[in-house]
């Protein structure tokens, strides 16, 4: 450990102060904050897409369902989050998906 | 029969017994490159110390075709033994019989030496090695789970509680070790996850290996759940031995005092530190410059580097070190760091181990993503840990101790018995640069020279407050020492402290920030 103490230093700024130092793995592999845009409907948890109710190009009224993510054993409706034309649905059913999968663009 | 014919028969039974799962089993643990739970407690007690209690108890379970099958021991071994003349309860699950699986009585082994480690107020030392919850026992072996997790919880605090884990530990097993104070792991032996790779695939589709999901290096570096990692289970074995000497055997007695020795460190502990506030440098070997013999026992050594914790010796009394350490993320506090910190001080309370925090902190980590994860009430567990702990409480500050930082790392405000600082160390709000910004922004913004007039304006923010001497012209600082004297100072702020009597407001507990 003690011969390579100083490789992989880097410059790592706190405020207005510049330090010399290492980063951790962790640090590194950290996410970069994204703006959160409201046209897209990720999926809030892991599961499997059971159903798709709406098509790509259909205009919906706010509450209205669009999928059922099937997750931890309960039928989630995924529904919409204000009036709008659906743009793309970029899963179908049977597909298996992440957390934080786009799932649904709305125009 | 004869007392002999007795005695032959007692032996020819414990001798069975003690096969554990049988040869074929035993095969298969050496093949995994594990011991078996037998060699595991010989390995890790002094000679001849261990004295097993209920090697005959059998299981209950009649389901299953479970009525046929004898399972020795119900895949566990429990007894007392010592280490270093330290008396201990140990419980090691035994894989080789019926994978080390959780039934009924299987926990009612371990409940039952976790009681009698509570209430002989010895260490209480479990070697994990299971595949989990016997499921042909059904809803009795959760119980079992559940009256491990309850008494580890009434004993934490009272008696210290290490967790081995020399296996599979899946599921709800996984939470005893949780609980308890220190957790070891060796690598490619240790297994810890709450939904095992079997189950993300089905969920997720995502392949993931046990090693890459819950492996001793995950527990060690990424997760936090781990405190000591090593290569080989007899390293992990001289680990646990070496913690021991360290720590009391319990809340009411103090750790065991060892011979004094100087530091084999026979340098300037200046030279180990470069004078530029930015300049990295490694504060373990500041550690090892003031400690007996230089032997400093870092816990968790691979997650949070950017925070040190561990154990040492002045003058042959064990003292918890608390330090930022400059050479990772430029020793900031975020939210792993303040975990790491805030359970070692509490650790270091309830078993009367004096607290030496070592400052040198430029504050904490700027980012959406710590900001999210919530730093805020993660630093706070610093503060309240600090805040709440009544044992001897001396702080030294190297050469930094900027804004929040300065609060929160032991400082006289959170009831600190002893503030040094050395001659370089900065006390301010933040550093000279941003302040300066700040102040003298009309200055700097009008000049002729702009980036002339910030240095200027820097320079002068540093001459009149990144010292020392403010803090300490309020008093906030008792002594401004140096470097050279710390290790003496310390010995002697220990040997005042050592009949400190402080206390706390009556209360059924607080409710520190989780």
């Amino acid at each position: 450990m003690k011969e390579n103490k100083t490789e992989e230093l880097v410059d790592f700024a706190i405020l207005s102060m510049k330090y010399k130092t290492k980063l951790t793995k962790k640090f590194e592999n950290r996410k970069k904050y994204e703006v959160p845009n409201p046209k897209h409907i990720a999926s809030h948890i892991p599961g499997t897409i059971v159903e798709t109710i709406a098509k790509e190009g259909d205009s919906l009224k706010e509450g209205d369902s669009i999928l059922v993510l099937q997750a931890m054993k309960m039928m989630n409706q995924i529904t919409m989050p204000f009036d709008g034309k659906i743009k793309a649905i970029h899963v179908k059913a049977g597909d298996r998906i992440p957390k934080n999968h786009l799932m649904i663009e709305i125009e | 029969m004869s007392l002999k014919k007795h005695i032959l028969d007692l032996r020819k039974r414990k001798e069975k017994v003690q096969q554990g799962g049988g040869e074929k089993a035993i095969e298969k643990q050496v093949a995994m490159g594990k011991m078996t739970a037998r060699e595991r407690i010989l390995a890790l007690c002094d000679q001849d110390s261990f004295t097993e209690y209920d090697l005959f108890v059998e299981h209950e379970a009649r389901d299953f075709g479970m009525d046929k099958k004898q399972l020795h021991g119900d895949g566990v071994i429990i007894g007392t033994g010592t280490i270093y003349g330290a008396p201990i309860c140990i419980f090691a699950q035994d894989f080789t019989v019926a994978g080390g699986s959780l039934g009924l009585m299987h926990a009612r082994k371990i409940t039952k030496i976790m009681d009698h480690a509570l209430k002989m107020r010895v260490p209480l030392i479990g070697i994990n090695d299971s595949g989990g919850a016997r499921i042909q026992e059904g809803v009795n072996s959760l119980a079992g789970y559940g009256e491990i997790f309850y008494r580890n919880t009434l004993a934490s605090g009272v008696i210290p509680q290490l967790s081995v884990i020399l296996g599979p530990c899946a599921g709800g097993a996984v939470y005893s070790p949780a609980l308890t104070d220190f957790v070891f792991v060796v690598d490619n032996i240790s297994k810890m996850f709450i939904t095992g790779p079997g189950v993300i695939k089905t969920v997720l589709g995502e392949e993931i290996t046990m090693e890459e999901l819950g492996g001793a290096r995950v527990h060690a570096e990424t997760t936090g759940n781990a405190h000591f990692f090593a290569e080989s289970e007899q390293e992990c074995f001289d680990q646990i031995k070496k913690l021991i000497t360290f720590i009391p055997w319990n809340n009411s007695k103090k750790a065991k005092s060892f011979p004094p020795k100087p530091p084999k460190y026979k340098g300037k502990i200046e030279d180990l530190i470069p004078s530029d506030p930015r300049e990295p440098y490694d504060v373990r070997d500041v550690i090892g410059a003031i400690v007996d013999d230089s032997d400093f026992f870092e816990i968790q050594e691979l997650w949070a580097p950017n925070m040190v914790i561990g154990f040492g010796r002045l003058n042959g009394e064990t003292v918890g070190f608390v330090a930022n350490q400059p050479l990772v993320l430029a020793g900031v506090l975020d939210c792993d760091s303040s975990d790491k910190a805030a359970r070692f001080i509490r650790f270091c309370d309830a078993f009367s181990v004096p607290i030496i925090t070592l400052e040198d902190m430029p504050g904490y980590l700027p980012g959406a993503d710590q900001e999210h994860a919530g730093v805020i009430r993660h630093g706070a567990k610093v503060l309240y840990a600090y805040s709440e702990a009544t044992v001897p409480k001396i702080t030294v500050i190297l050469r930094k101790a900027y804004g929040g930082g300065y609060i929160a790392m032991n400082s006289r405000h959170l009831g600190a018995d002893f503030m040094f600082a050395w001659p370089m160390a900065e006390i301010a709000v933040m550093g000279p640069e941003g302040a300066a910004n700040i102040i003298f922004k009309k200055e700097i913004d009008s000049a002729e020279n702009p980036d002339e007039m910030r240095k200027l304006k820097v320079q002068e923010y540093k001459d009149k407050f990144a010292n020392p001497y403010v803090a300490a012209a309020k008093g906030y600082i008792d002594s401004v020492i140096e470097p050279s004297e710390t290790r003496q100072v310390l010995l002697h702020a220990i040997e005042v402290s050592a009949h400190k009597d402080d206390s706390r407001p009556d209360k059924k507990h607080g409710i520190p920030p989780f």
